[in-house]
């Protein structure tokens, strides 16, 4: 960066009196589509957060009689279910296959998706700017070291990776000793549905982009005056590291982490898809739709609602995510 | 940059060893073995099955003898009949002679073929679906991506990037069943599930009815599910690196010059533009490729990702082993591919 980009950069913050995050909230509020899709974040947040309460049934109570229901209004979109379907209103979205209301399913797979979009990140930005930070501030023979075993990383082919580990975790930690690290882990993971292994497996495959994105970043800003500023000031490693390199890569991290949100989504519904992702019955919108793709040619909707849930998902945190980049970093504008 | 290349393809070997340490220390510790059945098998018998497989051995010489089968060439008289000692590369010398090299061993769960076999079998129907996928996300991603950028700023600009955002906005696990029960089930246009290729396949990938119905009937659900979600990365990249082209100082002379549009833009800012999205399809088509198993176990398409899960639950370790290095072999090279053209086509670029 020369010095008058700095100086462009710096002029119109100055003149509102805002300060970078403000000016780019500013930016991001006049923003449609960004703005749709964060009331959208919002609203999914909190059919998350108050499930338990939206929800008329229970996701994993089973009734009978009830089995791959019809609601009456649906015949009128499907009308090719009518020969076979088992009429009921009792659910408005119809059951799936052993009699659980979709609806009620529907609103409790928020919750799968919604944690995965917030801590996938979460796991990235922490662990992947921390080890950018340390590669790219000691630099030499530490970072030549650092970054190999990114290189490493990254040659793995990364859904197979996440696939092997989740059977690894699956099978491994299931069958260990009580009082065992592992054990503790399952219990964990037992506890939260299966999701304990899915943060695991994608926190391991999802940082290495943000370690080399901040360690660019530092390899530059390192070199600048104000390091040296700091340094003469007395400043320790640790100091000119978290208070004077860390603000400044924030920018750019924060905004590949957010585009990321709708891979790590879909990650985890792939996951549950093939059965290597949450714990029956806990319902997330992968295995729902594994669950209605085996009556795909019957019970269409039983995977459609959940495909459309999961899609719409993406929809609001891709269009949040781009507004958040052009909001930053109006010069990335269309560029990812 | 000769240097250059051969540093790299040393990084490469090195990268290649670790994923395979890394791989084969994580199947080994999945607990349970590929020969437990639900009805358990005879303990003789397993293990006799085990010593034929050299799975009675200690790991660090499981290991050696895997790296010795797949690295070493030999020459030997006639081809083998043991599947144990079947090879990728068999090359007549002359006489009764035979170059081998590249043996990835058994498959443990489907007794009558070998690693080699299932790769030859199922990865050209991975190529294949690839291949059209990375054409389906060309012919999509391209024009839009070239029109948002000429006309930056109107309808076309947010209707394309609209457009790209649903392409990455809709994953393959969603758009799949909604797509077979719309074009399969309801309107019955396309068979909802399969793959049309016949084997043999012409120059490995090529199937015989190409230009038939029956071939494409198969592939155009699945490869326009995985396409979609590549024109969005194809279209925001050329809008965005023509946009930079056409602001550019020689597009300004070329239009003093009283050029027409249609000539600056074809001859002078596309073909400037279009190299950073050329320079990523070699790296696009390793992530195809590595990423076609949620598409294959959606669509129930006989590729090599499909198989891959199989292989998992089945703890069949020479598959599990051969899929991984295959893929990342596919990802290292295009990796070095790119770095190389970047540095040919600009001279700015220099690697010491």
């Amino acid at each position: 960066m020369t010095t008058l980009e700095i100086a462009s950069a710096e002029v119109p913050a100055r003149r509102k009196t805002a300060s970078l995050w403000a000016d780019a909230f500013y930016r991001l509020a006049r923003n449609k589509a960004a703005v749709i899709g964060g009331i959208l974040v919002i609203l999914l947040t909190l059919t998350a957060l108050f499930a338990a309460q939206l929800a008329p049934f229970s996701y994993s109570e089973q009734d009978r009689r009830q089995t791959d229901a019809v609601p009456e209004w649906m015949l009128t979109l499907l009308p090719m279910m009518k020969p076979y379907a088992k009429i009921s209103d009792k659910f408005l979205l119809g059951a799936d296959y052993v009699g659980r209301d979709l609806l009620s399913r529907l609103i409790y797979g928020t919750q799968i998706s919604l944690s995965v979009a917030f801590v996938g990140p979460i796991i990235a930005l922490v662990v992947g700017t921390v080890y950018g930070l340390i590669s790219g501030f000691f630099g030499g023979k530490v970072d030549n070291i650092m970054m190999r075993f990114v290189d490493i990383m990254y040659a793995f082919p990364t859904m197979l990776l996440i696939i092997l580990m989740m059977a690894f975790f699956r099978s491994t930690f299931a069958e260990s000793t009580p009082g065992s690290f592992a054990y503790v882990m399952n219990a964990i993971d037992r506890r939260f549905g299966g999701m304990l292994f899915i943060f695991i497996g994608i926190g391991i495959t999802a940082w290495m982009g943000t370690a080399r994105l901040a360690r660019g970043q530092v390899l530059s800003l390192r070199e600048q005056e104000f390091t040296l500023a700091a340094r003469a000031m007395g400043a320790g490693n640790m100091r000119i590291i978290f208070k004077h390199l860390l603000p400044n890569v924030l920018g750019p991290l924060v905004i590949t982490v957010t585009l990321n949100i709708p891979g790590y989504i879909s990650t985890e519904a792939f996951l549950s898809f093939i059965g290597l992702g949450v714990n029956a019955p806990t319902p997330s919108w992968g295995s729902m739709i594994s669950d209605g793709a085996q009556s795909i040619r019957t019970y269409p909707h039983q995977a459609i609602l959940p495909a459309l849930a999961l899609s719409a998902t993406m929809f609001a945190f891709n269009f949040l995510g781009d507004g958040l980049r052009d909001a930053l970093d109006p010069r990335l504008r269309g560029v990812q | 940059m000769g240097r250059y290349i051969a540093r790299r393809l040393l990084w490469m070997v090195l990268v290649l060893f670790l994923i395979s340490l890394i791989t084969f220390a994580m199947e080994h510790a999945v607990p349970g073995g590929p020969f437990d059945r639900e009805k358990k098998l005879p303990e003789e018998i397993i293990a006799n099955l085990e010593k034929k497989y050299n799975l009675d051995l200690p790991y660090w010489k499981q290991y050696m003898l895997y790296l010795y089968d797949v690295l070493v060439p030999r020459i030997t008289k006639g081809l083998p009949t043991s599947m144990l000692d079947e090879t990728m590369i068999n090359i007549k010398l002359g006489g009764d002679y035979y170059f081998r090299w590249v043996n990835l061993g058994p498959s443990y769960s489907s007794r009558s073929r070998t690693v080699n076999d299932i790769i030859r079998e199922q990865l050209p129907v991975s190529i294949q679906l690839g291949l059209i996928s990375m054409f389906i996300a060309l012919a999509i991603g391209l024009p839009m991506g070239i029109l948002a950028a000429l006309k930056q700023n109107t309808i076309w600009d947010y209707l394309g990037m609209s457009v790209a955002i649903f392409g990455v906005s809709v994953p393959v696990v969603a758009m799949g069943p909604v797509l077979i029960s719309l074009f399969g089930v309801l309107l019955k246009w396309l068979p909802p599930t399969g793959w049309g290729a016949k084997p043999p396949y012409i120059l490995f990938f090529i199937p015989r009815n190409l230009f038939s119905w029956d071939f494409w009937k198969y592939a155009i659900m699945p490869a326009f599910a995985v396409g979609t979600g590549y024109s969005a990365i194809i279209a925001r990249l050329s809008r965005a690196s023509l946009l930079q082209v056409i602001r550019e100082d020689y597009i300004r002379t070329a239009r003093a010059k009283g050029l027409t549009e249609r000539v600056i833009t074809i001859r002078h800012a596309l073909r400037n533009a279009l190299i950073p999205v050329v320079t990523i399809l070699g790296p696009m088509f390793a992530a195809v490729l590595t990423g076609l198993f949620v598409v294959e176990q959606v669509f129930g398409i006989p590729g090599l990702g499909k198989y891959f899960i199989t292989s998992i639950t089945n703890r069949d370790y020479p598959v599990i082993m051969g899929t991984i290095l295959l893929y990342a072999i596919f990802l290292v090279i295009a990796n070095v591919i790119v770095d190389i053209t970047y540095a040919w086509l600009d001279p700015r670029i220099r690697y010491e």
